[in-house]
């Protein structure tokens, strides 16, 4: 059934400039946007960054290589595991190190269980910005128990600092394996009956579909990558496409938008891809899992790495995006220069255009439906 | 398209004094690293038009705009992708110390926009023709460009003096 939303009508009032943010709970963090309102629509909506800023790329370039890991997992704070590896992969290339095949299966083990804890985190709290409590508990008592796993790999629950420069830091235990494998068989149950209480609830629909519509030339043109850029229908994942470590070897789908509550590219598409990645990430695991080789688990990896005079350009698909590490050696201990591309940076940037002359409330589900972590924005 | 190819068409088409170099960076026999093309920065803005709309290039995403400082010059850097062709081009346009400043891309990826002021922020290239050239991440107050090497941090004292 199509649904057109409610068409506001202009207010002949008086413009005023409203501060959303930094302390908004529904803006994820540090956020804050700048809002020219006329009665309830906002005429503008212009995004005001930087309060987490810790600049980053300084520190990275103060540092060898090996110590600027931790650095990493501060960034995308939800899914640190995915730019330790992305970090570790851009070292590895600039250095030539290769890490053996047990450390990448285990990197795909613990970068797919962190996508679907960090997904369950865009899901829960894009349910509670948008009045549904319940999701959140469900979604946090799942997240909790995926960080079991890790916690029992790596000792963090947050930020892990696990993937390293040639491998990965401590070997699989046993133990992770079989607390996964109960937790993989009791999720997808879970998913099935949080999209009967959340992604099909008529509220829930009602609030997101037909919203903030991009489409896939605009989505490209903006730079949008990950989930926001599989929405709109463009048929694009790193994993598959540019088939890093061992994903050529798995059997897995990417799902993209396809606008079944409303048009391609509106807010409930992006939910939606998430929800589906999150059934894609079981799949992948269910494999991992099944074909873990022995093996070392780390290469021999110099104790001070001089990498040669080059450069690089790295990127992953993480859960928000693709996360690229752009490095450039001097052969010296230190990078000359790294520079990180944030993904929910540039994912940010598209908000402006997206939300001219929308409802207060609706901006609030737009910016839900981007999922932002606000250490990678500012980093 | 091999990185190489590109950089051949791409003086087939402006001609040498656009398009200066193709450089591959490090060691070429120990394994791959990233290639780049040396642009004019006169020439910035027609080149990446023609990357982006011809046939063979399709190169519709901008992926990162990064600031380089060296001895002699600062660079800026463009990675783009083509998502349909899967392919990538790496390039780079050089500008003096004492006045860095290269054309804007916005008005053909508007993804450049937040690109070229975080790079004006840290780096203090200056893009010309972009829409509203502001500090991103520093507040507007702040002094100089961090990601200079020769940048000094500034003094509780001094911050206080300007306000922050």
């Amino acid at each position: 059934m199509p649904m057109t939303p409610a068409q506001p009508k202009p207010l002949q009032g008086e413009p005023m400039v409203i501060y959303m943010g930094p302390q908004h709970p529904s803006t994820h963090g540090v956020l804050q946007v700048e809002l020219h309102t006329d009665g309830e629509i906002v005429n503008r909506a212009i995004p005001r960054i930087g309060f987490l800023h810790r600049c980053k790329e300084k520190i990275g370039e103060s540092i060898p290589y090996d110590q600027y890991v931790p650095y990493t997992d501060r960034m995308d704070y939800l899914a640190a595991m995915n730019t330790n590896w992305v970090w570790a992969s851009a070292v590895e290339k600039l250095a030539d190190i290769e890490s053996p095949e047990r450390a990448e299966y285990i990197r795909v083990f613990v970068a797919e269980l962190n996508r679907i804890a960090s997904h369950l985190v865009a899901i829960a709290t894009y349910g509670l910005d948008l009045g549904a409590w319940t999701p959140l508990l469900h979604c946090f008592r799942e997240r909790e128990m995926a960080l079991d796993m890790l916690e029992d790999l790596s000792g963090g629950r947050l930020c892990f600092g696990y993937v390293r420069i040639g491998g990965v830091a401590n070997d699989m235990t046993p133990r992770a394996i079989e607390m996964t494998r109960a937790y993989i068989k009791q999720l997808r149950p879970k998913l099935d009956s949080l999209n009967e209480l959340l992604t099909f609830n008529h509220i829930f629909v009602r609030r997101t579909a037909d919203l903030a519509v991009v489409s896939a030339d605009e989505a490209i043109a903006h730079g949008l990558t990950g989930p926001m850029l599989r929405a709109s229908g463009v048929d694009w994942d790193l994993r598959r496409d540019e088939a890093y470590s061992i994903y050529p070897k798995l059997e897995f789908d990417v799902p993209i938008g396809t606008g079944i509550k409303g048009q391609v590219g509106d807010n409930w598409d992006r939910y939606w891809v998430r929800m589906q990645e999150m059934y894609e990430s079981i799949r992948i695991l269910e494999q991992v899992i099944d074909g873990m080789p022995e093996g070392e688990f780390r290469a021999k990896v110099p104790a001070v790495l001089r990498p040669p005079k080059a450069e690089v350009y790295v990127r992953q698909d993480c859960p928000r995006g693709e996360v690229a590490f752009y490095l450039i050696s001097d052969g010296s201990k230190q990078p000359y220069r790294m520079k990180v591309r944030g993904p929910s940076f540039c994912n940010l940037c598209i908000l402006e255009t997206l939300t001219k002359d929308m409802l207060i409330a609706d901006l609030v589900s737009t910016m839900g439906s981007f999922d932002l972590v606000m250490g990678e924005v500012d980093r | 398209m091999e990185h190489l190819e590109l950089f051949n068409l791409l003086r087939e088409t402006f001609g040498e004094d656009a398009v200066i170099e193709h450089v591959v960076s490090g060691d070429e026999a120990k394994g791959f690293r990233d290639p780049y093309i040396v642009l004019k920065p006169e020439s910035l803005v027609n080149v990446c038009r023609f990357l982006k709309d011809d046939e063979r290039c399709q190169f519709k995403m901008l992926h990162c705009i990064s600031g380089v400082e060296w001895p002699e010059h600062f660079e800026s850097v463009y990675h783009l992708f083509s998502i349909s062709l899967k392919q990538r081009a790496i390039l780079k346009v050089r500008t003096s110390k004492e006045n860095p400043s290269v054309p804007s891309v916005t008005s053909i990826w508007p993804a450049a926009d937040w690109h070229e002021r975080e790079t004006f922020d840290l780096m203090g290239i200056v893009y010309e023709g972009h829409p509203d050239l502001k500090r991103i991440l520093l507040p507007d107050e702040w002094e100089g460009h961090p990601l200079r090497k020769d940048y000094v941090m500034p003094t509780h004292e001094r911050l206080r003096e300007i306000g922050l």
